[in-house]
């Protein structure tokens, strides 16, 4: 199968980055890449896309990692995708504005990052959309804040 | 007649090894549906980080799990490292891969021995606790420590192999593997093991890399990845192993991956025992690392474990997410034990090899 035109079973770093600005252009941008690494950001309302192209044409089978990152000014989900044939992983990350902390579930392609986006959600209080079981998994369920945004203190620090 | 019921395994369940409750909701003996609940021992750890200086994590970072603390700690070392873009001592990568392997045989025996009560045989229990200990006078000859071992550093490892070691080290491998056979023994040999092992649990290879298993319990369910072998970190791609992988998909499956991966650790030690170069152990490391985004994935004894580390320049890490193998797998329990009857769920969730302090962090 591998060459295919719609399915690649082990696509290379030269081939991923080719393939993904062919189809997404500017919405995705490349910001590096070295040995079995691709380093992207994309724009938040091409995400479901781009990662269901990923799964379904570039064969990465596994989301290894959804987290999230709180930058004050804005916020980021951070994508780690990995592909079992070649050890390639794809690094992804997307801007989310302060006033709507929404992004598309993966889940549906992915059910590996169901637990990820519920922690994401609890501690950073990022909306993932579509996901079929948005409720808090670590903290307790009557918890009214997200521990892990930069505004929330820890006792004894500056 | 059958009645439907939910039953609430756990906190504190003889199955669950650690604190974590499974409901399963059963249609007479069958498991029709099942829910994971983890978080009692959610610490906040990645936010206690962001106020730690960065050698201050090493120790926290082998508290993540007790039994493979020697892995935490190295891949958190590796994260500061590749955002350093340090080139770690050739004899330190050495000391590193042979603990790594040393902790993955005294994780995998820690299974083995938990997996031996949970289907009723004491007796592998204490022969394989009998052997761990073995490997854990190894860590203590090396680094002091029996489970927490804090032993790498920012750029290199704690301190040079101390005297003899090579040879305790190989004496103890070959000790090892004529003694593993004792307790394949008692488990392969047995009727009952077998029967409740086999054909249970079964996941198709589809499925598992969806479901976001990995480690022997992906291998167990036949998709070929490990990450020692498809994307190596330190030297491991100097190494010659094989990396086993069963088709079965069953809790058998899984079992059998385990008890190869341990041989196969074996092999690498005696590989990077032989081919141990001389040279320092240890490069100073800047105190500070330079703002950028990095990560860094490593073969953990349970499945791949991934830390996202962004700095800003200062001495203490603006974020670090630490991907749990366990948190997935275990969040993939509802499909493991689906369709499974009630007294198969130990052998079917003691194959996932759980481990709550990395998974609720």
């Amino acid at each position: 199968m591998a060459g295919n035109d719609d399915f690649y079973e082990a696509p290379t770093v030269e081939q991923v980055i080719e393939l993904l600005s062919a189809k997404f252009g500017d919405d995705v941008k490349l910001r590096g890449s070295k040995a079995r690494r691709v380093y992207l950001s994309a724009k938040r309302e091409r995400i479901y896309e781009l990662c269901e192209y990923i799964h379904d044409v570039l064969n990465f089978e596994q989301a290894s990692s959804v987290g999230g990152v709180d930058w004050e000014t804005h916020m980021q989900v951070v994508y780690h995708l990995s592909n079992y044939f070649n050890g390639v992983m794809i690094e992804i990350e997307t801007d989310i504005p302060l006033d709507d902390l929404r992004v598309d579930s993966v889940t549906p392609i992915w059910e590996g990052a169901n637990w990820h986006e519920r922690e994401t959600y609890e501690l950073f209080g990022i909306v993932f959309n579509n996901h079929p079981h948005l409720e808090r998994l670590l903290t307790p369920c009557d918890y009214q804040f997200f521990p892990f945004r930069k505004s929330y203190k820890l006792r004894r620090a500056d | 007649m059958t009645s439907k019921m939910w039953v609430t395994m756990g906190p504190q369940h003889p199955f669950s090894h650690g604190l974590w409750t499974l409901k399963v909701r059963v249609d007479g003996e069958v498991i029709t549906d099942a829910t994971p609940i983890i978080g009692y021992l959610h610490r906040g750890w990645e936010k206690e980080c962001e106020h730690r200086t960065y050698p201050q994590i090493i120790p926290m970072a082998d508290r993540l799990c007790y039994s493979a603390s020697m892995t935490w700690s190295h891949l958190y070392v590796m994260a500061v490292e590749e955002g350093l873009d340090l080139e770690v001592p050739e004899r330190a990568q050495y000391l590193r891969v042979v603990a790594d392997e040393i902790c993955r045989i005294q994780s995998h025996l820690m299974w083995l021995a938990a997996m031996g009560t949970d289907l009723g045989n004491l007796t592998v229990f204490l022969w394989s606790l009998r052997e761990r200990e073995i490997f854990l006078d190894l860590f203590v000859k090396l680094c002091g420590q029996r489970l927490t071992t804090n032993y790498p550093r920012i750029g290199g490892v704690r301190n040079d192999m101390p005297y003899l070691f090579e040879r305790d080290c190989m004496r103890a491998v070959e000790r090892f593997e004529k003694k593993l056979w004792d307790i394949i023994a008692l488990m392969d040999d047995s009727a009952i093991f077998l029967s409740r092992m086999q054909g249970v649990g079964h996941v198709t290879r589809k499925e598992a890399a969806n479901l976001g298993l990995t480690g022997p319990t992906m291998r167990g369910c036949g998709v070929d990845f490990d990450v020692r072998r498809d994307d190596p970190y330190e030297v491991y791609d100097l190494f010659d192993f094989e990396v086993p992988v069963s088709q079965d998909g069953d809790a058998y499956g899984r079992y059998a991956v385990r008890i190869e991966e341990m041989f196969q650790s074996c092999e690498i030690i005696r590989q990077a025992m032989a081919g141990m170069p001389d040279g320092p152990v240890r490069v100073k490391a800047p105190r500070n690392v330079p703002a950028g985004k990095h990560f860094a994935r490593l073969e953990d004894p349970r499945g791949e474990g991934l830390m996202y580390l962004i700095s800003d320049g200062t001495d203490r890490p603006y974020r670090l997410k630490v991907r749990s193998p366990i948190f997935v797998n275990v969040s993939a329990s509802k499909r493991l034990v689906l369709g499974a009857r009630m007294a198969d769920v130990p052998a079917v969730m003691g194959t996932i090899d759980m481990c709550l302090g990395e998974t609720d962090r």
